[in-house]
């Protein structure tokens, strides 16, 4: 058995392939990336080497900040209105005695679908002429409230981040849905033998059981919301006036659009190690929490 | 008391069902305005069930918007991803997992910091090297990337899902002569049945639905997927409703289906690509 198991030649052929497309496709583009970044450069010819001068000018660079707190904002969206939602949801899913099925598959439905059938959809929910939203709005007799929600700066951005919100509750309830179910029935027992109502359950046992999970969605949600692009490409393209744009719009548009190669991978390189503080930013967090419990 | 609880489960009730209403609703709007064209629409029907069903929108939307050739695409790459993700990814995991060599452990953890990089990140080096080597506007221009992004997870899940696979099946295998291949394609690929349909649900979504790869690496009509076909489409029909309709229809029908029927395993598996991931 154990010759067998150490057979060289097999686990070469085994291995070798995921990982050699690994390092090619995945781990050296990242260091290209890093090297263009340090590049005057517009794709054609050979660029210039500038050393970190494309991030300096990000630093000043307001359209760059302006797309940032953009993003944060949707961070905060995602953190402090979906996740709650999500969290309610799942609880009290999870303690409805008919339906409990129905629920779950339906609330989920948004998250199987691609950004590009949601993006297009939901254009045409916001269409200020023929859209549903404005339909709906007549139909009640809110006339006055009826507007072109993509098309105005004051409302364009709010407008594109529901969309995401409404995609993904589901999807995070589920986790969590997941999460309650495999706590055990005795706890709860137990608690409403000691005299807890419902809510009291909710806040003293639930949630303090569920924070693996939380930690798993709160950083799901923080970096799916760093990392946004399908659905904010397809609604607006970043638009009006940049009302909507996010880093990840920024660098596809200086990279494929104005061809700036170098200042446009210092972008992706931003968006990377912002990724990665704020991942271990929260683990860090998560693991305080733990410690004063 | 009893009424009293009657009441409130029903209010909450009330309030789970309105819920499910505006998270299926747009959808059955868009199924709506896939069959209506635009008189009348924008005649002032827009919420309602159309008048004339004109189902004639698919037929333009698959012959004269390609939206048939774009299907075709999606199914193919998506299936090729799938497949060869299935093949490298459980083979990796095998060795990973049961066999014995040094580094094992090394390559399990390169393999899972994959997972964390995000595909912003490799864009245009990749692009640049397509270009290069001639692979902008093939097919593996998006087979091999959805491949190579896919896999952590899908190492990840096969090997957790052979850990609890007990070693005894293997060893009367190797008393009775069966070699390492033996081993792994007659005895450990049936019993990883299971896994195997979690990482393809969970390939094929990511990777029917993926668009930045798609529109940065495909331009021409023959190879474009169908979220980059229907951004296309879109472009040139921009007030033509109801034939983009039939597109994003003709673009959600197959994961829907695949939804309905496996309800539960297509969760299982994206809430199973979340704790990892």
């Amino acid at each position: 058995m154990k010759k067998i198991l150490s057979n060289k030649k097999a686990i070469t052929l085994f291995v070798c392939p995921t990982i050699l497309i690994m390092l090619v496709i995945v781990v050296v583009p990242i260091f290209i990336s890093a090297y263009y970044s340090m590049l005057d450069w517009d794709g054609l010819g050979k660029g210039t080497f500038v050393g970190l001068r494309n991030y300096m000018e990000l630093a000043g660079d307001e359209r760059f900040v302006n797309s940032i707190k953009n993003s944060l904002l949707y961070v905060f969206f995602s953190l402090f209105i979906q996740l709650p939602i999500s969290l309610l949801l799942a609880i009290v899913v999870a303690n409805v005695k008919r339906g409990e099925k129905f629920y779950r598959t339906t609330y989920f439905i948004p998250v199987i679908i691609s950004g590009v059938v949601i993006g297009q959809l939901w254009q045409k929910i916001y269409n200020g002429d023929y859209g549903l939203l404005n339909a709906l709005l007549g139909s009640l007799h809110l006339e006055h409230l009826q507007q072109d929600w993509l098309g105005q700066e004051s409302t364009a951005l709010i407008a594109a981040f529901i969309p995401n919100l409404w995609q993904y509750v589901g999807y995070h309830m589920l986790i969590m849905y997941a999460g309650i179910k495999s706590i055990s029935p005795e706890i709860y027992e137990a608690a409403t033998i000691d005299g807890a109502n419902s809510r009291q359950i909710a806040f003293k046992v639930t949630i303090p059981l569920l924070k693996p999970v939380l930690e798993v969605c709160v950083t799901f949600s923080l970096i799916g919301a760093l990392k946004i692009f399908d659905l904010i490409y397809v609604l607006t393209g970043g638009g009006p006036f940049f009302t909507t744009e996010v880093p990840t719009i920024y660098m596809y548009k200086t990279i494929f659009d104005s061809f700036h190669y170098g200042y446009g991978s210092a972008i992706s390189i931003f968006i990377i190690l912002e990724c990665f503080v704020f991942t271990m930013l929260l683990k860090l967090f998560f693991r305080n929490k733990e410690e004063q419990v | 008391m009893r009424t009293m609880k009657h009441i409130k489960s029903g209010a909450l009730h009330i309030c789970l069902l309105a819920i499910a209403v505006i998270q299926v609703f747009p959808l059955f709007w868009l199924l709506g305005f896939s069959l209506k064209d635009n008189n009348e629409i924008f005649g002032g029907n827009i919420a309602g069930l159309p008048q004339n069903w004109r189902f004639s929108n698919y037929a333009s939307a698959f012959n004269q918007a390609n939206v048939l050739q774009y299907l075709l695409n999606s199914i193919l790459v998506t299936a090729a991803t799938i497949l060869i993700t299935i093949v490298l990814a459980a083979t990796a995991a095998y060795a990973i997992q049961r066999m014995i060599w040094k580094g094992r452990n090394i390559a399990m953890k390169g393999i899972l910091v994959g997972m964390m990089v995000p595909i912003h990140a490799v864009l245009l080096p990749l692009f640049i090297v397509l270009s290069k080597i001639k692979l902008l506007n093939t097919y593996w221009a998006l087979i091999i990337p959805y491949v190579a992004f896919g896999l952590p997870l899908a190492v990840y899940l096969f090997s957790s899902f052979m850990v609890s696979i007990p070693r005894e099946m293997e060893e009367a295998a190797a008393i009775d002569g069966c070699n390492i291949y033996k081993l792994f394609f007659r005895v450990m690929l049936p019993l990883i049945r299971p896994a195997i349909a979690t990482v393809s649900i969970f390939t094929f979504i990511s990777s029917w639905n993926e668009l930045m790869f798609a529109v940065t690496f495909i331009n021409k009509q023959e190879y474009k997927t169908l979220t980059v076909g229907i951004m296309s489409m879109v472009g040139a029909y921009t007030t033509k409703w109801g034939e983009i309709g039939a597109g994003l229809m003709i673009a959600t029908v197959p994961t829907v289906a695949i939804y309905l029927l496996l309800s539960d395993q297509v969760q299982n598996s994206l809430v199973a690509g979340a704790v990892k991931g």
